[in-house]
């Protein structure tokens, strides 16, 4: 992972569909928390039990969320590509991913400091309150698609 | 849609533009030959049929389905899986699943079988000219879009995008890997695939094809959505759908019920007011928009 500096990353947050039509305020705010991160093709991006540092905005490239199971090893669970959301451990105790994340190609994302951004919420409602609203969205995919997929609507 | 697949039944006539060989007699089936027999997947096989008699089959629309007998033992519908720009080879793909998809896939080049059709409404090639065009697949649900996706790109210059979202169970599950590839190849032609379940070495997108739906390239505006597959899974690309804006009245979908005639008179596949084989199996959402939520009909 190489993070860079945060400057510029502003145009940046306002251009990731995630954080379309947040005032310019929100986003001066969230760019404090920001730096971009580089990821090369198999990096892990997150390991499960790990501390959740981050929220990664996916800016290029893909993600793997993987869970390691013994006897089939890494299982794909779902790739989170350019414009989605990976991981929200961070929002939640105890802090740790419960998924491996890693770079299915070259990827960069706008990792955004988890303990920053719970500050900043706490320290603006409305900017933490919207966030929220966001986040609960990107579960609410989730948790639909995860069902969906355990339907196996293609079986005969 | 007759799935390619699944539902076995029996059969005849009443085609979009074409099949007028078959109309004076809608169910009398016409004996066609199998030339090949091509293995998809593990489950689905394509048969390429010719008239046993030499003949050209009937023309048929993209969406439309035949009516295949396996002589002995059954009749089901299947829609044509092949390029109507080449209609003198006629094409079905389809899943062994039942008594007589299994039966059939047993047969090899030479064997005979009966054809009836091509019956049903069809995709809606016309109405997407000078709009994007977007199919959505689910498992053996891209068959029947295959024969628009081959019309759409023999007249490319008609239509602005063309996006295909494909899902399907796994990697080994993914039928017309060639034209997938091909297609996707093409600098106008957009492709995404999706699987529930990697496996292997597969390094593509894990997820349901609905998502691909929010992230595609694509006006809603102007845009002629095409979707077939697993009843569950069209209702939610609906909604995505909608959720991005585009009118219901330019989603399409194709239905699938067990069908017996084909022809509106038996009564098998009512769905509501309409008969799926006759007044489907491709319908316009807001037509069908009433009945996709309720449970029994």
């Amino acid at each position: 992972m190489t993070p860079t500096g945060n400057e510029a990353m502003e145009p940046m947050l306002e251009q990731h569909p995630f954080l379309r039509g947040l005032s310019k305020e929100q986003l001066s705010a969230l760019a404090q928390c920001a730096a971009l991160s580089s990821y090369d093709m198999d990096d892990y991006v997150m390991r499960a039990g790990q501390p959740a540092n981050h929220c990664h905005l996916i800016h290029k490239g893909q993600v793997a969320v993987t869970v390691h199971e013994p006897r089939r090893g890494h299982v794909v669970v779902q790739t989170v590509g350019e414009g989605g959301v990976l991981g929200w451990s961070w929002l939640v105790p105890p802090y740790r991913w419960c998924f491996d994340g890693h770079a299915l190609q070259a990827t960069e994302t706008i990792a955004l400091d988890g303990e920053k951004l719970r500050a900043a919420f706490d320290a603006d409602c409305c900017l933490g309150y919207e966030m929220l609203k966001r986040f609960t969205q990107v579960f609410g995919e989730r948790l639909h698609a995860a069902r969906f997929q355990l339907l196996d609507v293609y079986k005969n | 849609m007759p799935r390619n697949a699944t539902k076995p039944e029996v059969s005849s006539p009443a085609s979009a533009d074409g099949g007028a060989a078959s109309m004076a007699e809608p169910m009398l089936p016409a004996p066609y030959r199998i030339q090949r027999q091509r293995r998809e997947a593990h489950d689905t096989f394509t048969l390429d049929l010719a008239a046993a008699d030499g003949g050209r089959p009937p023309r048929f629309a993209p969406g439309q389905f035949n009516m295949l007998y396996l002589f002995g033992v059954g009749e089901v519908a299947i829609s044509i899986s092949g390029n109507p720009g080449t209609p003198e080879t006629l094409q079905h793909t389809t899943r062994a699943v039942g008594s007589v998809t299994k039966a059939m896939e047993k047969l090899r080049a030479g064997d005979v079988i009966g054809v009836r059709g091509p019956f049903g409404t069809h995709w809606p090639t016309d109405h997407a000219r000078g709009k994007d065009v977007v199919f959505v697949a689910g498992g053996i649900g891209l068959a029947p879009l295959r024969p628009a996706m081959y019309e759409i790109l023999r007249n490319r210059a008609h239509y602005n995008k063309a996006v295909l979202l494909y899902g399907t169970r796994t990697p080994s599950d993914i039928l017309f890997k060639r034209e997938l590839k091909q297609w996707g190849g093409n600098f106008d032609v957009d492709v995404y695939v999706t699987v529930d379940r990697a496996t292997g070495t597969w390094r593509g997108n894990v997820g349901v094809v609905t998502q691909l739906i929010r992230r595609s390239p694509f006006d809603p505006g102007n845009c002629v959505a095409m979707i077939c597959g697993p009843e569950v899974m069209m209702k939610y690309a609906v909604d995505e759908f909608r959720r991005r804006g585009v009118d219901s009245q330019d989603i399409f979908l194709s239905m699938e019920r067990n069908m017996k005639c084909a022809i509106g008179f038996c009564g098998h596949c009512q769905w509501g007011p309409n008969f799926v084989c006759k007044d489907g199996p491709v319908f316009r959402h807001t037509d069908i928009e009433h009945l996709l939520n309720v449970w029994e009909i």
